[in-house]
């Protein structure tokens, strides 16, 4: 270790790995390791509204389960099996992000190859320019411009009534159209720029060797390019996935009225509710499963968790 | 099976840029043939063109007689290896052989079958389980050379395969490869430019310059009987005398230089005139050392330096105008005869020089 620094500091100059180290301990510990540790605590706790000031930190203020107890259970006169509303949420959610995350994947794949592969200079940078300047809308006002494009007498629906396609109006938003195109567009780039960092790397000779042994479109983009893009379309879909089903603006804005994603009910045991321990717990839930369920499909698709840096 | 490859015509324009010049030749079936020339004289477009990944702007491919136009690369009896050779890297070797079976649903136990076979038959038995990158350069080549005659081509076309390897490999992968198209009994038309490569390996070599093709012959031809400028300077070493045609009987001429007046054989394949601008060539092996008072072609010059490469002597000689003249002498074993700065004489005989008209010189 103390071999190590000196390396380091020899390396890198004494201001620039003091400046280094510093930072990334720093961000490490304060930014990440403390705050979760924080919520992990709370999230063993009672909720401090109902206990006496005078008891907090005594011998009644334990570590409990009840928090995790009531995601699986409910309350304790709840007279199903379980948690209906809270566990439906939970695996709504999951779905739905992996849908979105599919979703996502299938209409950036083709992007990303033909940018990576096919088009070149100028036509490349335009293209990127054009994916990234929508971004500059803040998502506040995306989401509103979404209701109003989705909504029951909104643009789309006026443009389906006028071509006759519809004879009523649809309310996408009730149906939740609105929602998946929404969380679906938002993080878009976050799927596009790994695919098209990996399939840019790709040489094309490869894909013309392919071609020249007589091998279709699809078997080439089969055996060639998603092989050698795997790493990137992991991290793509890592990223989608986790954000999506950890979204919170976009179902409170364009969400249906019914349809309730979890974290929002997180945010309301955090907010309205003034549960904190049983906002952390179910947020620890999501946190957890979520990470879960990213290496299980790692694992079911052969990909290993240093790829994905590459 | 082994098919004819001809060319018609053949021009191909990028925008203003013409890469190939109005290209026509006929590649006989199960020819070893080499496209020689310097990098950027259109010889890889060429290539592409045959291949399928470029359509001609004019003229016509046809291979086996059939007009290629509008037929893509998988669909063309040919196969390339490329320079790179693109082996695919997640693919075991003997996945990367057996792909083009896989590619028409052949089942794994023929596809094993037959990578088994081709690695015999590129030295390379029982390797077919090992990825790509365990491979070294000369075995990676092999499984390239395999993987492409998996396709069962009737034309292998070969793009500077053996450009990444060291010399010694090199120089065996050439004998491998000659004796491998000898085997397989398929065309094989190869892309290079190196002069060694083409000439060691090939039935027939065309030498490419800007886009066009100068001439097409036998490695000797193309050695002793250059038809133009070009191709007697970037083929081989070659000392070249610019200066003007005084007198020709039609297979001899001579040759006003500012460093002498020379006679030289002329080529059937240009006629020259008294009063043409004209270059002599002479190869730095037919000089030799002489006297003042000999009669022919001589040449007054001083001894620059002198390179020992094993089998030659090297020498860089200068004449009185300055010129550059190179010249080798095989390595009797006598020890360095001369001094830099010494006067010497040079000359060479009529039968070993060749009078060209003025043309574009190969860049040194």
């Amino acid at each position: 270790m103390i071999s190590w620094l000196k390396q380091f500091s020899s390396r890198n100059g004494v201001g620039l790995s003091v400046y280094l180290l510093g930072t990334v301990t720093l961000w490490i510990l304060v930014m990440i390791i403390l705050p979760q540790l924080l919520m992990l605590d709370f999230s063993f706790r009672h909720n401090w509204h109902h206990m006496d000031p005078a008891k907090m930190g005594g011998p009644e203020d334990v570590y409990t389960l009840v928090n995790y107890h009531f995601l699986l259970y409910g309350s304790p006169n709840n007279p199903d099996p379980f948690n209906v509303v809270d566990v439906t949420v939970f695996f709504r959610t999951i779905i739905a992000a992996v849908f979105v995350t599919i979703f996502d994947l299938a209409i950036c794949y083709p992007i990303a190859y033909y940018l990576a592969q096919v088009a070149k200079g100028a036509r490349t940078r335009f293209m990127v320019l054009a994916l990234i300047v929508p971004f500059w809308v803040n998502e506040i006002l995306r989401a509103f411009a979404f209701r109003i494009l989705f909504g029951e007498e909104g643009t789309l629906n006026a443009i389906l009534l006028a071509l006759g396609i519809l004879n009523e109006p649809i309310d996408f938003i009730r149906e939740d159209v609105a929602l998946y195109a929404g969380l679906g567009y938002a993080y878009i780039l976050l799927m596009i720029f790994p695919l098209y960092n990996a399939i840019e790397s790709l040489d094309k000779n490869q894909i013309e060797a392919a071609r020249d042994l007589g091998s279709s479109w699809l078997r080439i983009h089969r055996r060639v390019v998603i092989p050698f893009a795997k790493p990137g379309i992991t991290s793509g879909c890592t990223m989608v996935f986790m954000l999506t089903a950890g979204a919170l603006a976009l179902p409170q804005i364009i969400g249906g009225p019914s349809s309730l994603w979890f974290t929002q009910i997180i945010y309301q045991w955090f907010n309205t509710g003034s549960n904190w321990p049983r906002g952390s717990a179910y947020a620890i839930v999501l946190l957890v499963v979520c990470i879960a369920f990213v290496f299980l499909v790692m694992r079911i698709f052969k990909v290993r968790i240093g790829e994905i840096g590459r | 099976m082994s098919a004819d490859v001809q060319l018609e015509n053949v021009s191909v324009r990028f925008g203003d840029f013409t890469a190939v010049r109005d290209a026509s030749l006929t590649i006989e079936g199960g020819e070893f043939f080499s496209f020689l020339g310097p990098s950027g004289c259109g010889k890889t477009t060429l290539l592409r063109t045959i291949s399928g990944f470029q359509e001609p702007s004019e003229g016509r491919v046809l291979i086996g007689g059939r007009d290629m136009a509008g037929i893509e690369a998988n669909r063309r009896p040919t196969a390339l290896i490329f320079q790179n050779l693109a082996l695919f890297p997640l693919m075991s070797v003997w996945e990367n052989i057996a792909f083009a079976l896989e590619v028409r649903g052949e089942s794994k136990q023929q596809r094993l079958k037959r990578a088994d076979e081709l690695l015999e038959l590129v030295a390379l038995p029982g390797q077919g389980n090992k990825k790509v990158d365990e491979l070294s350069g000369g075995q990676k080549q092999r499984v390239a050379v395999a993987r492409a005659l998996c396709a069962e081509p009737e034309v292998l076309l070969l793009d500077e395969p053996l450009s990444a390897l060291d010399l010694k490999l090199r120089q065996h992968m050439r004998t491998e490869l000659r004796a491998i198209q000898q085997r397989a009994g398929i065309t094989f038309i190869y892309i290079t430019h190196d002069q060694g490569e083409a000439l060691t390996m090939s039935d027939r070599v065309a030498v490419m310059r800007q886009g066009m093709i100068d001439q097409v012959s036998d490695s000797t031809t193309v050695y002793d009987h250059p038809e133009t400028a070009f191709v007697a300077s970037f083929v081989g070493g070659n000392n070249a005398f610019s200066g003007r045609l005084t007198a020709t009987n039609g297979t001899e001429a001579t040759i006003d230089t500012p460093d002498g007046t020379f006679s030289a054989r002329t080529s059937g394949h240009s006629a020259l005139a008294v009063g043409d601008q004209s270059i002599v060539f002479v190869r730095p092996e037919s000089v030799f050392f002489t006297q003042a008072s000999e009669q022919g072609n001589l040449v007054d010059v001083t001894l620059v330096s002198q390179e020992f490469e094993g089998h030659f002597w090297h020498l860089v000689l200068e004449t009185s105008g300055g010129r550059a003249v190179r010249m080798s002498v095989m390595n009797d074993g006598a020890p360095a005869r001369f001094l830099p700065g010494e006067k010497l004489t040079i000359g060479f005989s009529a039968a070993n020089a060749i009078v060209l008209p003025k043309g574009e010189l190969a860049a040194e």
